[in-house]
């Protein structure tokens, strides 16, 4: 059994997750191969065990020692305590490190400017908006190697994750709320990314592919982007784009309105649903979500009025 | 005056529903027919659905959750059957909208009408013979919490034929449940199925908490009672500490559903965080509300069948008492990726990671039972060894997916689907199997066939390994759950070898069904005579098989853990009591089925929006209620006569074997 | 319940297995208000969460009138002394004075039940129902759901009085007046947190 589990682990070695192509992904590679190193300690001997003592205390076996009586033993009962402590202390010490350095709000160390991009779950697309370079995409996301690059990520619908397993982390993209996960590829070529949150019946077409480039292929992509005779208004082209389709081809926007995913976001506050009369209501400020998902600190956090707030349920 | 409802309801548009749904209809008509024509209405309705004997509950629990299992299973195969062909391009057999129904019916369907009935059926079965009592603290509520449970089983089947279940994935995570994003009745089947049989949960958590705590016999102490009982007693108080949150929970997504409120909706001032916040602080006690049983099952069964004491008796306990406190600080390692901080990710992350701790105690603890004790191979044997390299494994993984920071590329894909089959299917089912297995002699009198019970056992154990280790390999390939199709055609191979997996888990299924038929045609050389098959250590085995509907002519006094293998060690034979009295018992009632049925009315009419017959169910809940309320005649005494005259024909038949 | 007396002397034996069943009942009933505890916990907690969901929607300063308020907790809180006092009745055996104080609480139970309706159905005609935001919807649902278990406690009491009408008080009346007197303290206890945090706190 053990043995099977080696081959899939072995034909797992070329796949995403154990041939990671950003930073953030080769942590967790390492981190979760040496859980899965740490956890064999106890995981081998059990099946071991299992195995031989099932066989050599059998019952037509009347060599082995019985003793239908003994019932307890301080000795075994303080490793089998023991042991598992040890681990866990580890593991728990593991966590903590493993969960504030790859904490996805933090922030990318780097002598290069982080890129921001937003990307906006609809039903049941990518929507991605780079604010510096005032364009737009449909499931095709583009930026430039060894940069840092900021996803901001919220949802004009439904709840979904957005994931490039190659690179490492995935975040929950929420309607109202701004969340965001660093990201940084250190290698050029093309990868898969998708929604891993089910959003209903398009959820399998919410595909798109992260072109990780050159600075200059960047730029010149970015370029041929601004070709495009596309353009992206808010609301009236946005409510058009969020129509429900999936599988949709790779679209660009040659320009887009202005703070549209902050307007986004802000539109879920009011009261209103993008295709109402957001615009005349007054906004709440969007809210970050470092802050916004604090559940420690929900309480104190006074600001947006009307945001919703804090992960803490009650019961 | 029918709400929603129209003929348009029945999806004539499917040729998998239509034929599914005609073999469901005559498959009911044909049973009916059978009753009708062995006249067997009077004695089902007297004898079983009226019944508030916990033994005959509890084989109904496990009838009911058994012809579930064969629809949720049904499921399964379909899904793996589209995964293995939608590849690279290809749509596969089933629409979106079929397949999302399919998935989000297998996890209620599995959850709540397969593992819930049989977890709360081998209670039932079980918890009052090993206290050495005679009955549940409330057996009509028993009755009642049997049939809310059975008319939401139905309500589910009938979604299959009228009108649509949920697409939502089985905890329909709002804001997808909510009106906007599902205007259909599938969430609405939803949440009156699991209102409903939550009802009922409730009521079950409260009644054997009571009779654990009250209805003891003599001499045996908490310290005293059998493991499974312990676990039964921490299963109840997780019931009823968590179901009251999925009430609600649910009840607030029926307001925003029914009413326009914005409890879950994405603006107005809804939260959709918190919708994922509760019912994930019901949904994690719910799972340890499904695998304590089964640990206690498992410690049955391997200090029985290795003729040995349990080894750490008080570990076992404190470690499921730790387990129970801890199941309740740990829900948010369900949804690390929605961004809280690193702070609360890492405190939930350790939290979950220290309930490994208790659990691989226990783990030890079944191991070193066997050290130096004679173990017999049966098959609920087979099933525990199973179990515990196959669970050990799913904790592993389990670990894994509690380590925030790894949760990140491993959350919501098909890992997951591996890890929680890996510990529900080698925990849950296992030990359900284990359990049915080892009490079957119990319920019915004579023992289930061993050959195909081990033939069962080894297709469910190579078929889980089969099915579940190519989607660990697949997740990390990037493999997300709940994919209707996928364009990566070299996930393929693996996909094949998953549904062979499924296939094997099948014909694991058929032969537990073979098992019971040549079981059931070999009754007579199978029969147990003697009450005590396994020469077992508890309470129940010391009566005979079936056990008498009042359980004990005389309550048991008890000195001892495993007190019945003390007595036999000392082969102190039961003096010969000569005296027997009459015995205080309930009787059987009709109120249970009726108000369930009108449940299950008010619930269907809630769901198509038939105001006028939701009152009517309403009001029938009520009145029968009240018929029962206002009935004194509720008890009666077996005269003295009657239980000598069992317990001799019981005693002959001992005699007679000798 | 007759059969039970008849009977009991003649099962001296049975007796003491069964001389207990009351107290299992009100054990149970015990039980059962923890777990509708939990219920009342969920929805204090979605409250609490969905308090600044107001939506552009008035917040609680802006629609809670206290005074009203507090002439239904009054009502409420006296109706548990007026339960307390029917209780003592019952021990003392004395049904017919059992029966005035059960009435006298359902009177003020329909008092505070009537401040409720009035409450609720001033806020829906100001525009302000539960659908004009998650805070009020929260709100509703919460006042709403003790409402609905004080009516329930209500319709208790009218079975009660009518049992004890036909029955008296006797083995089974007895421990069903001792769970619902139970359930009305708890009730109590519950309004009282409503109103301290719900209604002092939203105005405060």
């Amino acid at each position: 059994m053990l043995l099977a589990l080696l081959c899939l682990l072995l034909a797992g070695c070329s796949s995403a997750l154990m041939d990671p192509k950003g930073d953030i992904g080769e942590a967790q590679r390492s981190l979760i191969l040496s859980a899965f190193g740490l956890m064999l300690i106890v995981v081998i001997p059990v099946i071991v065990l299992t195995i031989v003592f099932g066989w050599y205390y059998r019952r037509n076996n009347t060599v082995a020692q019985y003793l239908p009586d003994w019932a307890h033993s301080n000795v075994i009962e303080a490793v089998v305590w023991l042991v598992p402590v040890v681990i866990i202390a580890i593991l728990a010490t593991i966590t903590w490190k493993s969960s504030h350095s790859l904490d996805p709000h933090r922030p990318l160390e780097s002598d290069t400017p982080t890129l921001e991009i937003q990307a906006i779950a609809l039903d049941w697309k990518w929507l991605f908006v780079y604010p510096e370079q005032g364009i737009a995409t449909v499931n095709e996301v583009a930026f430039p190697v060894d940069t840092p690059v900021r996803f901001r990520v919220s949802s004009g619908s439904v709840m979904n994750a957005f994931f490039i397993p190659q690179l490492g982390s995935q975040i929950y993209a929420m309607a109202g709320m701004d969340n965001d996960v660093y990201l940084r590829a250190n290698e050029i070529g093309t990868y898969g990314g998708r929604s891993t949150n089910y959003s209903g019946a398009g959820f399998a077409g919410m595909v798109f592919d992260a072109h990780v480039t050159s600075d200059e292929d960047f730029d010149a992509w970015v370029e041929e982007v601004r070709q495009s005779p596309q353009t992206l208004t808010y609301p009236e082209g946005y409510d058009q784009l969020a129509e429900r389709s999936s599988f949709d081809p790779v679209q660009h926007f040659a320009s887009v309105t202005p703070e549209l995913y902050e307007r986004l976001v802000a539109s879920f506050h009011t009261g209103t649903a993008p295709e109402g009369d957001a615009q005349d209501a007054p906004r709440a400020p969007a809210v970050d979500s470092n802050e916004a998902y604090q559940t420690t600190e929900n309480q104190a956090n006074g600001e947006g009025e009307s945001v919703p707030m804090s992960n803490q349920a009650g019961g | 005056m029918l709400g929603k409802l129209s003929w348009e309801a029945i999806p004539l548009h499917d040729p998998i529903i239509v034929v599914v749904g005609i073999g469901m209809v005559l498959g009911a008509l044909a049973l009916l027919a059978a009753l009708t024509y062995f006249r067997k209405w009077g004695w089902l309705w007297n004898e079983w659905f009226t019944s508030v004997d916990h033994k005959k509950l509890g084989i109904m629990y496990f009838i009911v959750a058994l012809v579930m299992l064969l629809r949720g299973f049904a499921d399964a195969i379909m899904m793996r059957t589209q995964q293995m062909f939608a590849a690279g391009g290809s749509a596969g057999f089933l629409p979106p909208d079929h397949y999302d129904q399919i998935f989000t019916a297998h996890g209620v369907i599995m959850i709540f009408f397969v593992a819930m009935p049989m977890v709360i059926g081998l209670m039932n079965l079980v918890v009052p013979l090993q206290i050495g009592a005679r009955d549940v603290a409330f057996p009509f509520l028993n009755n009642l919490s049997f049939w809310l449970f059975a008319v939401s089983a139905i309500l589910i089947n009938i979604s299959l034929v009228v009108g649509e279940f949920a697409t939502t994935g089985w905890l329909a995570y709002a804001p997808l449940s909510g009106i906007e994003y599902s205007p259909g009745v599938g969430v609405d089947y939803w949440i009156w199925a699991l209102q409903i049989s939550g009802v009922g949960t409730t009521l079950t958590g409260i009644n054997f908490f009571v009779t654990i705590l009250k209805m003891r016999t003599k001499g045996m102490t908490l310290f005293r009672m059998p493991i499974f009982t312990w676990t039964a007693l921490c299963s109840n108080v997780l019931i009823i500490a968590s179901f009251p949150i999925l009430t609600a929970t649910v009840a607030m997504l029926t307001l925003d559903r029914y009413l326009g409120m914005n409890f879950f909706t994405n603006d107005m001032g809804g939260n959709v965080m918190m919708y994922v916040n509760l019912i994930w602080a019901w949904g994690h006690p719910e799972v340890y509300i499904l695998i304590l049983p089964a640990f206690g099952v498992f410690s049955e069964v391997i200090a029985t069948f290795a003729r040995k004491r349990l080894f750490g008796y008080h570990t076992m306990v404190w470690a499921t008492v730790a387990i129970t406190l801890l199941s309740f600080i740990v829900w948010l390692h369900h949804f690390f990726t929605m961004g809280a901080g690193a702070n609360v990710n890492a405190f939930f992350g350790i939290m979950t990671m220290i309930i490994a701790i208790p659990t691989g105690v226990k783990v030890f603890n079944w191991i070193f039972t066997i050290f130096r004790g004679r173990l017999e191979m049966t098959s609920p044997v087979l099933w525990t060894l199973g179990f515990i390299i196959t669970f050990t494994l799913g904790g592993m993984t389990g670990v894994m997916l509690a380590l925030p920071a790894a949760n990140f590329v491993l959350h919501n894909s098909l890992f997951v689907i591996a890890h929680f089959h890996n510990v529900i299917i080698g925990g849950v089912v296992f030990g359900m199997f284990a359990g049915l297995t080892y009490w079957f002699p119990k319920a019915f009198g004579f023992t289930l066939c061993e050959k195909w019970g081990k033939r069962a056992f080894w297709l469910w154990l190579v078929g889980f390994y089969t099915a579940f280790m190519p989607l660990y390999v697949l997740s990390f390939y990037g493999a997300a759950r709940r994919m209707q199709s996928y364009p990566n055609a070299e996930w393929q191979p693996w996909m094949i070898v998953a549904w062979v997996g499924a296939v094997l888990i099948a014909c694991g299924i058929a032969c537990t069904l073979i098992q019971f038929y040549v079981s059931i045609r070999d009754r007579k050389q199978r029969q147990d005579v003697t009450g005590d098959p396994w020469d077992a250590r508890t309470l129940e085995w010391s009566t005979s098989s079936p056990a008498p509907f009042y359980n004990f002519a005389h309550l048991p006094v008890v000195g001892d853990i495993d007190s019945f293998w003390t007595q036999k060690q000392r082969s102190l034979e039961q003096k010969e009591e000569v005296r027997y009295s009459d015995i205080h018992m309930p009787k059987n009632t009709a109120a249970g089925p009726i108000i369930s049925v009108f449940a299950m009315i008010f619930g269907f009419a809630m769901v198509w929006h038939i105001w006028w017959l939701a009152g009517l169910g309403a009001i029938g809940v009520f009145v029968a209620f009240m018929g029962r309320v206002f009935n004194d005649d509720i008890d009666y005494y077996v005269p003295a006569a009657e239980v000598e005259r069992i317990e001799r024909a019981h005693q002959q038949r001992v005699e007679a074997q000798a | 319940m007759a059969t039970d007396s008849l009977h009991h002397d003649a099962h001296a034996d049975e007796h003491e297995h069964h001389h207990d069943a009351a107290g299992t009942k009100v054990f149970g009933f015990w039980v059962y208000l923890m777990s509708d505890l939990v219920i009342f916990g969920s929805l204090f907690a979605t409250y609490a969460v969905l308090l600044r969901g107001t939506a552009g929607g008035p917040t609680g300063a802006d629609i809670f009138e206290l005074p009203l308020i507090l002439f239904g907790t009054f009502a409420l809180l006296i109706s548990s002394f007026t339960f307390g006092m029917g209780v003592l009745a019952m021990n003392a055996n004395r049904v017919g004075q059992l029966k005035m104080w059960l009435g006298v609480t359902f009177v003020l139970g329909l008092m505070f039940l009537g401040m409720e309706v009035y409450e609720f159905h001033h806020l829906i005609h100001e525009g302000y129902g539960p659908d004009r935001s998650g805070f009020l919807s929260a709100f509703f649902t919460l006042v709403g759901t003790h409402g609905l278990h004080v009516t329930f406690g209500m319709i208790w009491i009218l079975v009660m009085l009518i049992q004890l009408s036909t029955k008296g008080i006797n083995e089974q009346t007895r421990p069903r007046i001792l769970c619902l007197s139970l359930f009305w303290h708890f009730l109590d206890i519950v309004w009282i947190c409503v109103f301290s945090f719900v209604y002092l706190m939203g105005v405060l």
